[in-house]
């Protein structure tokens, strides 16, 4: 609620300061650069008109509530428990702002620390820090870390990975002239529809054989890898929802001395190999799905989890457990000379704070999931989302994009402009998909679509229906 | 700073690191002074073996609990070795500067850089301005 100074508090500041009027308080600036006139503001409502107001702005959204949604890249509709909220709410975590003073935060800082370690469990790593921003983000990090860490300067980054996360990355390394390669497949694919049997990604040289699209072509990579490179980046599950040859790009990046970075869905490890196991010394990912619901652009939560020995290089903060003067345990913050604070220009990142607040529906998410739930989560997706793939494959004018193992989410290929089917499907309050031509122009009728745990069969099967109609 | 170190059979750089030539290779760290003025050292990140530097040039950096400082080469050459029981004991810096306490031993690749170093009568000077 927003509570404006009375004209009393006004008078007593002033007072305070020595000046007649606020008029006076700003007669430094000078005439010229002062606004005149009146601002373009509506008049002042009262709380019960602009509740309405908010109300009916509000409502002009379609929301995830009242949609039956596909849409996947990179956020996505699982289910939040209700007692997320509940916790979350209590004004303990909700009204702190940076709260990492050890004497006064033991809560916050105990539930950070138990994040970190549900994370390092779920991804099969030595370490977490506290959170980031957003999975673009934390792997733009992860670049940074791998140039302090090898002293080298090239990013190899797979042509597969999030259009969006590249450009994040592009941002945050551009004033540092590294070169960042896009790897994998031709960089711009060259799409070719072949009636119902899949689209074929290649390059010019006439790599990506149907079977062998979608994903990289680690040759690629072993032709590209120099002594120069600090690392190898790649989404896995990728962009497309296909399953990457994870190990195998890893053994490429460590024989070249390049460290293997890998973004990874959490929801996903339910089901898949957790990057700590094949191989991957920095891994990253958008934790958006443990428990955050989908808004206008965020928030999302940053996961950026590395090897022990990378730990010094790690940024963002980091809480450890240790015991006070009476030998009771507690948590505080750790390895702060890893940050600006007191590295100040020699700090390997400006990061100096968390998402305490979506680190915490991350922690609470996964704890009420437990490991049977996140087992089960993903076996929905998986089984689900295959279900939807293979139904919509049978529907004329639509075929699979690629056949390629996949987790939630899969491409499409449609006779119809996936503008049209889109907009169509909008009427019947069902979010269909990512029309893929919206992030690359090369993409043309090409959608993005994905199933989650929350999609009944009625909604996939009417979902179905509705496209065979269109066709 | 009376009860500061600066033995004399030692070389200084302005940035207070010290050297000890030995043959044609050399050993680094740095001076008493700098490590008291530090105060406690959490960690010290070494340069590899093999890689190859120039006088002046940032040899690594140290963490202390407040702050974090680069240290310099006092001499150009190849590093030998670095000092490995500063990753599990980096206190030794604060404990023994001159003695466990040292940090990568170089080999010397031109020694007449040396000149270009202070003794200790002169390096005590830059202390005492302090």
């Amino acid at each position: 609620m927003f509570t404006p100074h009375t004209p009393e508090d006004k008078k007593q500041m002033l007072d305070r300061i020595g000046v007649k009027s606020f008029d006076e308080l700003i007669s430094v600036i000078p005439d010229k650069l002062r606004f005149k006139g009146k601002l373009d503001l509506p008049e002042p409502m009262s709380e019960l008109e602009i509740t309405k107001h908010c109300s009916e702005i509000a409502a002009k959204n379609s929301n995830q509530n009242d949609f039956v949604s596909f849409l996947g890249g990179g956020t996505y509709d699982h289910y939040i428990p209700a007692v997320i909220n509940h916790i979350l709410l209590r004004s303990e975590f909700y009204t702190a702002y940076t709260p990492y003073q050890a004497e006064v935060s033991q809560g916050t800082l105990q539930a950070i620390y138990e994040y970190q370690s549900l994370i390092c469990e779920l991804f099969g790593m030595d370490v977490s820090n506290a959170g980031m921003y957003d999975g673009a983000s934390a792997f733009a990090e992860a670049c940074h870390m791998a140039r302090s860490i090898t002293k080298k300067n090239k990013i190899l980054i797979a042509d597969t990975v999030h259009p969006y996360y590249k450009k994040v990355i592009e941002t945050y390394t551009h004033g540092l002239n590294i070169p960042i390669i896009n790897c994998g497949c031709e960089p711009h694919p060259s799409l070719s529809f072949k009636e119902s049997d899949g689209i074929t990604i290649s390059n010019k040289e006439g790599r990506g054989e149907q079977g062998n699209s979608g994903r990289v072509d680690v040759s690629h990579f072993a032709n590209m890898i120099d002594n120069d490179t600090a690392a190898v980046l790649v989404q896995h599950p990728n962009f497309f929802g296909i399953l990457e040859s994870v190990r195998e790009l890893a053994e490429v990046a460590h024989k070249n001395g390049a460290l293997f970075i890998v973004c990874a869905d959490p929801i996903s490890l339910g089901l898949l190999n957790p990057p700590g196991n094949y191989g991957a010394d920095i891994a990253v990912g958008e934790g958006q799905s443990l428990g955050i619901p989908s808004s206008n652009g965020g928030p999302f939560l940053g996961i950026l989890t590395c090897r022990k020995d990378y730990v010094r290089m790690l940024p963002g903060r980091l809480v450890g457990n240790t015991n006070d003067v009476e030998g009771k345990s507690g948590y505080v913050l750790v390895l702060q000379t890893r940050e600006q604070h007191i590295r100040r220009d020699k700090a390997t990142s400006n990061i100096c704070t968390n998402e305490a607040l979506c680190a915490l529906a991350a922690t609470v998410y996964l704890s009420v999931m437990g490991k049977q739930g996140i087992k089960d989560v993903a076996q929905q997706v998986y089984a689900k989302s295959h279900y939807l793939a293979e139904e919509i494959s049978k529907v004329n004018g639509f075929a699979l994009a690629f056949k390629q193992p996949f987790f939630k989410e899969f491409v499409v290929k449609t006779k119809l402009e996936p503008d049209y089917i889109i907009s169509e499907l909008l009427q019947e309050n069902i979010f269909a998909g990512i029309d893929l031509s919206k992030l690359n122009r090369k993409w043309e009728n090409l959608m993005l679509i994905c199933a989650t745990e929350k999609r009944t069969k009625q909604e996939i099967d009417k979902f179905v229906k509705l496209l065979k109609e269109l066709s | 700073m009376a009860d500061t170190l600066i033995p004399k059979e030692l070389k200084y750089t302005n940035t207070h690191e010290w050297l000890k030539i030995e043959g044609d290779t050399a050993i680094m760290g740095i001076t008493d002074f700098a490590q008291k003025e530090l105060s406690d050292i959490v960690y010290v990140d070494l340069p590899e073996p093999g890689k190859t530097l120039n006088q002046g040039d940032v040899l690594g950096t140290i963490e202390a609990v407040k702050a974090v400082s680069d240290f310099y080469s006092p001499i150009s050459g190849t590093i030998v070795e670095s000092n490995q029981e500063l990753k599990t004991a980096p206190d030794l810096v604060n404990k023994e500067p001159y003695g466990k306490g040292w940090m990568v031993k170089i080999k010397v690749a031109n020694n007449s850089e040396v000149t270009n170093l202070l003794n200790a009568e002169a390096y005590e000077k830059i202390t005492v301005a302090h």
